[in-house]
């Protein structure tokens, strides 16, 4: 039950490259794209908008609604079959859970703000990328946040605590644990945190521990692409 | 005393912290968590005196009370006009703000404003719930014919103005354009010489795009006066020169 090396040689606590985009996608009114290691997200922002069906108005502020989809040449395919389906429907659910704490659409009340993420390549820790992604896209949109939001994966390969599990590491033979974790980067609060396996109590919080090195460093990569977009070329 | 931890126009992203302490105070585009000031959207800081806000580089139109609109016609009822002014709900013109003219009951409304139709309107009133009243009654509102639409960043409108106008009267000297703009940012563009209308829209784009870098009027003057020499020399003397 010995997982000595990760197979592409990272350290246990450190994250796939990561390379980030923002406003991608002219006709959408905020966009970004975010890679993190051989996962592709894009994310495209379109509102606040009027909102259908109107039974889910909110006369106080405006609400997200978000929109999940692999793409059907995004993966190998051998776990997951791309596509809309009961996951994709859930992680929706989940991804708008993760953002809304960090919104303010009080500006904004009866409207809807769309976030489409789609997955060009899949290996693993797409929710997270996608939230990742979502995030850049509603600063980019002009959306008034509180932070943004990071997002990656923490848990366990065997007996070893790791950060940011690609796909190989996920299927680890020997058994292995994902907790996907989202994180306002400021004040370090969890928006997600999803967990199914098996894990101790003393190994999440080391697991939590070890990410806060991951926070600050996806942080920077988010704040880097947002500027990039205004300097002067 | 209170720290800034940035500079005036250093660009920020949401969750920036840009000053500590009670004594500086939050304005547009920043709130307070306990002594620290942090930034809410992506945005050029400004500061005046105390107060420190955020000119933000993107985001939608919301409506205000008093603003100066470029609305379309996209719907009609028997008294009243829906009018598009770029915010997710339509505002209302009434027949009773629609014109000093009388109209008369049952009349063709078609007659006054039609679908497609944009103008320069007022923004009277935005109720809580965001419903926008409209008035075409008031100096310098009409229906804009003719001309072109084009659609820039509502953020951005104070810098294609200009302090005083000056930047907006510089495109209209240099261009001969007809130019009004409105504050959900909608710009509209009309010009004898496609030309110059032409040059009229690059120069507003290219004030978009560098809103946020100092120094604009110099380069806009620049542009201007580059571009009007290459787009005024006809193409058969090109030819020629070769």
């Amino acid at each position: 039950m010995t997982y000595a090396k990760r197979e592409d040689g990272r350290k246990f606590d450190e994250l796939r490259p990561m390379e980030a985009k923002v406003g991608v996608i002219p006709r959408a009114d905020g966009s970004a794209m975010f890679k993190i290691g051989k996962t592709i997200a894009y994310a495209a922002v379109y509102g606040p908008k009027a909102l259908h069906p109107t039974h889910l108005r909110n006369p106080e502020t405006g609400i997200i609604r978000c929109n999940y989809n692999m793409m059907s040449f995004s993966g190998s395919g051998d776990r997951i079959r791309p596509g809309p389906s009961r996951r994709s429907k859930e992680i929706n659910l989940v991804m708008a859970k993760a953002l809304s704490p960090v919104m303010d659409l009080s500006d904004y009340p009866n409207t809807v703000v769309d976030v489409f993420v789609e997955l060009l390549q899949t290996d693993a820790g797409t929710r997270c990328a996608g939230i990742t992604a979502a995030s850049l896209a509603l600063a980019d949109a002009g959306i008034a946040m509180k932070d943004l939001v990071v997002a990656f994966a923490v848990g366990k390969v065997g007996d070893k605590v790791v950060v940011d599990l690609d796909y190989s590491e996920e299927s680890f033979e020997e058994g292995a644990t994902d907790i996907p974790i989202a994180v306002m980067p400021r004040t370090g609060k969890l928006t997600l945190l999803q967990l199914d396996g098996d894990i101790t109590r003393e190994e999440i919080k080391e697991a939590l521990e070890k990410s806060k090195k991951a926070v600050k460093q996806l942080y920077d990569v988010q704040k880097e692409a947002l500027k990039a977009k205004y300097e002067e070329k | 005393m209170g720290k800034l931890n940035v500079k005036d126009k250093d660009i920020v992203v949401p969750g920036e912290e840009l000053a500590d302490g009670m004594d500086i105070l939050p304005a547009a585009g920043t709130y307070r968590d306990g002594d620290k000031i942090i930034a809410s959207q992506v945005g050029v800081v400004s500061t005046n005196g105390r107060l420190i806000k955020l000119i933000p580089l993107g985001g939608r139109y919301i409506p205000k009370a008093g603003d100066t609109v470029i609305g379309k016609v996209v719907n009609m009822s028997f008294s009243s006009w829906f009018i598009n002014v770029g915010y997710a709900y339509d505002g209302v013109l009434s027949l009773k703000d629609a014109s000093s003219e009388y109209i008369d009951r049952g009349a063709d409304l078609t007659r006054f404003y039609n679908f497609g139709d944009y103008m320069t309107c007022k923004i009277t009133q935005v109720t809580r719930a965001m419903n926008i009243d409209l008035t075409m009654k008031g100096p310098g509102l009409r229906k804009l014919t003719g001309g072109k639409i084009i659609k820039i960043t509502p953020s951005k409108v104070p810098r294609v103005i200009g302090k005083q106008g000056s930047m907006i009267n510089l495109i209209k000297d240099k261009t001969g354009c007809r130019i009004s703009i409105g504050q959900n940012g909608l710009v509209w563009i009309q010009g004898d010489d496609p030309a110059m209308e032409k040059l009229a829209t690059e120069a507003v784009k290219e004030i978009e795009k560098k809103s946020h870098i100092p120094g604009l009027t110099d380069k806009i003057t620049k542009f201007l006066s580059k571009e009007a020499k290459t787009t005024t020399i006809p193409k058969e003397t090109k030819e020629i020169k070769k």
